[in-house]
């Protein structure tokens, strides 16, 4: 070829390269707005303060259009009807009568993320500290205690690439309770000192004992921890983003079993009988579940419809029986608050 | 971006005096080509933990075992690729194999959904890369003088870490015009490596090295390896890798301290990179001038400076930007010295197997240094096991420059 042809055949490619996937975007960003356009304008009402005044969740909303992500309120005895929105936007979020922990992002060229609480006028009380990607948000039930776990980059020994947990507890009134990974834990009687043990998914019974995921060299434990001896020890194997059931009896989890990776299946666990119950979801969860009561157990779920992908958050009687249904739809993060 | 083709190595011999002396146009296009499949592999991996978990649902554990699974078969390829390179003494054909199969596996992106699929991608993504490296660095020593082949390196990995570094900014752009859409990132990113590609087939010639002509079969390639020559490179090259704690390590120790550090923990590479890639250049040329051994060893001086700066409690911006410029001092003093130093102790019929070599050996050698800093850290914390490291690397570089000594002077082209 001569040198001639390989400019003209370089010069084609080069063409090539920049109509297609300069066209592919340009139909993407198209096809985009058109769905925003298309999209049913989610049912809006309701006034944010009488709503917290009654039981009610306070979750992110999915749904297309200008209000996405935003933090939005339903009554507990409508919660498909129509929604609230408050000014907050968050990635996840977690309520109680009095507090909200916000896990919020900053795009840009770096992704910046913020945990904030809010008050129950929705405005900034306080700014926590926070590294990595928001994971999980939970609030101890007095809303005294805050934990938040992110994806840290690289806290792995094994590999410095890799993703890795680090999970921090925050008094709300700003104290720094600590990173929980650095809590003694203590594994079958054996204390883990592993580098790649990390600990996630935090659900308070107290104002000192909590419940959380420990994981160390592939394998997860459900563990019961307490602030104030900065010690964590395991109960149960398999067993990843426990929730303690407003009764305080049980857990409800998400179980790896024998699945493929990535996978996992949504069970309860009983903290008297020691018995375990899968439930009648047999979708793979990948959330930390919320009771609606005592007999009900909510998750986010995410779907794809045409070409946008959001989720809604379903609920499933927590003895095994029954089946899921959508509780809210276009929606994710929930918080039940009574 | 047409180069002239003409000034091949060996054009301008004996006029050494010569005013200017460019770096071979064939350094210059593989350097364009590392460019292009840099944006292109910078923009997945930028983007990939944030599609794997938030878009695709994959907890952080699921995550870590994906970004495991490559390590010990890209080492091997690695030398498969090097080897493959000499024994049909057609380097580029191999690398083309290696950088297509990058190409092909952003496209396969679109397609693959679930884990395993995603597995499988990012794995040929990475057989790719391991295939490619060392029969295109043996096609840098072939098409450069040896005497500024410190430079040619330097120039090429000028390119590749500018790539590099446009990548991400490429990808989060992408991500703000088209929110979500993660397939318009491996859309683009597939343009950008298929652009490197025809620009390696089209204009990069086929240099036939010497490897061509000899056709050396396996057992020769050994000994031309494990011989005597590269033994000692080889032995210190894996003696200083032991002791290289992974930048990933020490940008964590540095956000443990430094407020600053731990909000610009996304950024700390990039002030890595313009260090290296301001430094590339200048460093290769100071090896050529002064010995590639002696700037290989000195820039270990540089690591060795980072670790005590990151293991002092004190925190602050100041140290944070030191500690990023000398790594990039580090890595440019010896990411591309290294292959430059080695390529000319090998015959040239072993060149790609023997670059291949000695960057297996620092590979598997950082390997083993990661866990065994990784477990030292979770035992004494980050300052104890930096202060450990800096201790024993205090006492490897004299025993490496000892190694080393008269290697700069052995060179056989």
């Amino acid at each position: 070829m001569s040198a001639r042809n390989r400019v003209i055949m370089l010069v084609a490619v080069l063409l090539a390269a920049l109509a297609g996937a300069g066209g592919y975007v340009w139909n993407v960003r198209k096809s985009q707005a058109e769905t925003l356009a298309a999209a049913p304008e989610v049912a809006q009402g309701g006034d944010l303060q009488s709503l917290r005044a009654q039981p009610h969740i306070v979750f992110r909303s999915n749904a297309l259009g200008e209000n996405y992500g935003r933090v939005a309120v339903v009554p507990l005895t409508a919660p498909n009807g129509p929604r609230a929105f408050t000014p907050a936007s968050c990635e996840r979020v977690y309520a109680t009568a009095a507090d909200t922990i916000c896990l919020s992002a900053q795009r840009g060229l770096v992704t910046t993320y913020q945990s904030r609480l809010l008050d129950p006028s929705w405005n900034e009380s306080r700014e926590l500290p926070l590294t990595g990607l928001p994971s999980r948000a939970r609030l101890s039930r007095d809303g005294s205690l805050v934990a938040t776990t992110t994806f840290v980059y690289g806290d792995s020994y094994a590999n410095p690439g890799q993703f890795s947990t680090r999970t921090l507890v925050t008094r709300t009134d700003g104290a720094v309770v600590g990173d929980i990974e650095k809590f003694k834990l203590v594994v079958d009687g054996r204390v883990i000192t592993a580098a790649d043990r990390n600990l996630w998914g935090v659900t308070f019974a107290d104002d000192d004992r909590f419940f959380v995921t420990a994981a160390s060299g592939g394998k997860t434990w459900l563990a019961e921890g307490n602030l104030s001896t900065r010690t964590v020890t395991s109960i149960r194997g398999d067993v990843e983003c426990p929730s303690l059931s407003p009764d305080g009896t049980r857990i409800a989890f998400k179980k790896h079993g024998d699945l493929p990776a990535g996978k996992w299946r949504l069970a309860v666990y009983n903290l008297r009988t020691g018995t375990e119950i899968e439930l009648a979801e047999t979708r793979s969860i990948d959330d930390q579940a919320e009771w609606l009561d005592d007999a009900t157990v909510l998750y986010g779920l995410s779907h794809t419809a045409d070409g946008s992908a959001s989720s809604d958050v379903w609920k499933v009687p927590a003895d095994g029986s029954g089946k899921p249904e959508v509780l809210i739809s276009d929606a994710w993060s929930p918080a039940v608050v009574r | 971006m047409y180069v002239s083709l003409r000034d091949r190595p060996g054009a301008d011999d004996g006029k050494s005096g010569a005013a200017v002396r460019r770096v071979s146009s064939t350094v210059v296009l593989l350097g364009v080509v590392s460019l292009l499949t840099d944006v292109s592999s910078e923009m997945v991996a930028s983007v990939l933990p944030l599609y794997l978990t938030a878009a695709v649902g994959l907890s952080p554990v699921a995550y870590g075992f994906l970004d495991g699974m490559y390590q010990g078969v890209s080492a091997f390829l690695r030398i498969a690729g090097g080897y493959a390179g000499d024994r049909g003494g057609q380097p580029k054909w191999v690398a083309v194999l290696g950088y297509g199969a990058s190409a092909v596996s952003r496209i396969a992106m679109l397609v693959a959904t679930g884990f395993a699929a995603i597995t499988a991608v990012v794995t040929v993504d990475r057989l790719g890369k391991g295939l490619r490296t060392a029969p295109r660095d043996a096609l840098i020593a072939e098409a450069s003088d040896p005497r500024m082949l410190g430079r040619a390196f330097g120039v090429h990995r000028t390119l590749d870490t500018i790539g590099a570094a446009l990548g991400p900014l490429v990808a989060f752009a992408l991500l703000a015009a088209v929110p979500g859409s993660y397939d318009s990132i491996w859309v683009v990113s597939f343009a950008f490596a298929i652009v490197g590609v025809a620009v390696l087939v089209l204009f990069v010639p086929n240099l036939r090295t010497a490897a061509g002509a000899a056709r050396i079969g396996l057992r020769r390639t050994f000994r031309a390896v494990a011989g005597r020559r590269l033994r000692r490179p080889l032995i210190a090259a894996g003696l200083l890798g032991l002791l290289t704690v992974g930048d990933g390590f020490l940008y964590l120790s540095l956000q443990e301290r430094d407020d600053f550090a731990a909000v610009y923990f996304p950024l700390l590479y990039v002030g890595t990179n313009i260090a290296y890639l301001a430094l590339a250049v200048p460093l290769g040329r100071l090896a050529d001038r002064v010995g590639r051994a002696r700037v290989l060893v000195a820039g270990h001086g540089a690591l060795l400076a980072c670790y005590l700066i990151a293991a002092v409690p004190a925190g602050g911006l100041g140290l944070t930007l030191v500690v990023l410029l000398l790594l990039g001092v580090f890595y440019a003093a010896t990411d591309g010295v290294l292959p430059a130093l080695i390529s000319r102790l090998v015959p040239g019929e072993a060149r790609g197997s023997g670059i291949a070599a000695a960057q297996t050996v620092v590979a598997l050698a950082r390997f083993v240094s990661s866990l065994t800093f990784g477990l030292l850290w979770s035992l004494q914390g980050p300052g104890w096991s930096l202060m450990l490291f800096a201790g024993l690397l205090t006492a490897a570089i004299p025993a490496v420059a000892w190694l080393l000594r008269g290697v700069d002077a052995e060179e056989t082209a």
